[in-house]
């Protein structure tokens, strides 16, 4: 069955993930389609990032569904391989190759799992640089970089490999306060660009003006989810209301 | 050049300290041949060693336990046993198994020398080092880091390759050196195999000019020397090999 773009990008169905005997997903379920940018906000350790680590097989599924454009991420013989080139990542710590320069890290992908040509490689990765506003960073290595430049190589790193969705986890929470905005700046402008994201984040402000959905998420599951306005004014949800107290 | 050889005859004479691999062309070739003997052996184990280290920490993170077990025995065996030991283990007991060839004189004439052996027995000895070692550096990288290439889509090799060794190189070069120099020292035990190495001719040159303090004083100024340059050489690179903002 061939996916068609008025499917979802990611549908995740009834999704439980264990490690171990802890259960940290508890049947999870949301469709993201095509151009939409889902948030995903909840209190530490209710499986945010667990969540998210799944749709791009990370971390192993136990039990229900998740589809990246039809194909099923809980399957024993599934490529990971195809997965990982229609899905990007951003972490929060950066994670950049801390011996390769800012063009190197967006380069080596392409080059070494898309084999791409080199001259074009560079091209691209040049106005990625641009894109993410770094011009003049091309040759310094990520220690050389701060914190918000070296997340805006890592987002310009996975676009390199020209994704259809893009997972963001927490990607502001280990950045400077002055430092917070140009990194979200880089992603506003990607959802606009029309790329399907799921962030987790804990800027509720930024949630509000770029998502097109809202999940919250305790102890593993969904308690709490709709769009923008109404999630934040109009929480119904005792926990949802009272996570929403104690941030905004 | 004469002027020197004819020093070191006058020297003799005046003085009676009796250096004849300068004077005396025929020790001085002796000389020569061992010097270069031992570099070349030198040479070709820290090669071999080093290849070791890197294919045995790789199959050390073998999903397969009885790889994993395999490469921990040999561990175990070179670590916990002199090297003088395992150079006879090879040379007697193995040497002796292999089939024979007949040289261009019409003699039987065991099928691998020495030198061979030595190569074969030191290789190993100091591999075994070498994987330890080289464990040590891939454990120092960040499994973070590892992710953020997994998410890309990057092979097992590609990882192993590209990110885990050059950065665990850097962290490890200073024991590797460590390592290295001692394996230089250790070739001194080929003498026991009869390989022509400069202890070997040294002792060729003593027994035939009764001047074993010279001798023995020479030797220790040349190994010093040539430890020297290793060591020299190996600072160089690692310096070469510094990224800015990473590492101490
Ligand atoms: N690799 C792992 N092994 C065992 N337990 C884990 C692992 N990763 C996460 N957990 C547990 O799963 C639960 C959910 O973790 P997760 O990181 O998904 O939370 P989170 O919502 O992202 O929290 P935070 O806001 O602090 O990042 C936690 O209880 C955590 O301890
Ligand atoms: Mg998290």
């Amino acid at each position: 069955m061939a996916w068609s773009e008025d499917q979802p990008m990611v549908s995740i169905k009834d999704l439980h993930k264990s490690f171990g005997a802890l259960e940290v997903l508890k049947g999870i379920s949301m469709d993201v389609m095509k151009g939409e940018v889902v948030c995903i906000i909840g209190p530490s350790g209710s499986g945010k990032s667990t969540l998210i680590r799944c749709v791009n097989a990370l971390n192993d599924i136990q039990q229900g569904s998740i589809l990246v454009e039809g194909q099923e991420v809980n399957d024993h013989n599934l490529d990971k391989l195809e997965l990982r080139k229609k899905v990007g990542m951003v972490f929060q710590q950066y994670n950049l190759f801390p011996h390769k320069t800012a063009l190197e890290n967006i380069m080596m992908a392409p080059l070494l799992v898309l084999k791409q040509d080199k001259a074009e490689v560079e091209k691209l990765a040049r106005q990625l640089i641009k894109k993410v506003r770094l011009e003049g960073k091309e040759e310094s290595y990520p220690g050389e970089l701060s914190g918000g430049q070296q997340q805006r190589v890592a987002i310009a790193r996975s676009l390199a490999m020209n994704p259809d969705v893009m997972l963001f986890d927490e990607v502001t929470a280990a950045l400077d306060p002055e430092t917070v905005n140009e990194v979200l700046l880089a992603i506003k402008e990607l959802a606009q660009d029309g790329m399907t994201c799921m962030l987790v984040t804990h800027e509720m402000a930024f949630a509000r003006e770029i998502a097109d959905h809202i999940y919250f998420t305790d102890r593993g599951v969904i308690v709490e989810h709709g769009p923008p306005d109404t999630f934040f004014d109009d929480a119904k949800d005792p926990r949802t209301v009272e996570f929403l107290g104690q941030i905004l | 050049m004469e002027a020197f050889y004819e020093w070191a005859r006058v020297l003799y004479d005046s003085t009676g300290i009796n250096l004849p691999f300068i004077y005396d062309s025929y020790d001085r070739g002796r000389m020569i041949d061992g010097f270069f003997t031992t570099v070349k052996l030198s040479v070709i184990c820290l090669f071999f060693s080093v290849i070791i280290g890197i294919i045995g920490a790789w199959l050390q993170n073998s999903p397969l336990k009885w790889t994993r077990r395999i490469v921990n025995g040999y561990i175990q065996l070179f670590r916990n046993t002199p090297p003088l030991v395992q150079l006879y283990f090879f040379y007697f007991a193995i040497g002796t198994l292999l089939p024979k060839v007949t040289n261009d004189y019409g003699g039987q004439e065991p099928i691998l020398g020495g030198f061979t052996w030595a190569v074969i027995s030191l290789s190993f000895f100091a591999g075994a080092y070498n994987v330890e070692i080289f464990r040590s550096g891939i454990e120092a990288v960040p499994d973070s880091t590892i992710e953020a290439a997994e998410a890309l889509g990057f092979t097992r090799l590609h990882i192993y390759k590209d990110i885990t060794l050059p950065l665990a190189f850097r962290v490890v070069l200073p024991a590797l050196n460590n390592n290295l120099v001692n394996l230089v020292k250790t070739t001194t035990l080929a003498y026991a195999i009869a390989v022509p190495e400069m202890l070997y001719e040294a002792n060729q040159i003593w027994s035939d000019n009764v001047n074993v303090t010279e001798m023995m004083i020479f030797m220790l100024l040349t190994y010093f020397v040539l430890v020297g340059i290793l060591v020299w050489g190996m600072n160089r690179w690692e310096r070469a090999l510094k990224i800015p903002g990473f590492g101490a």
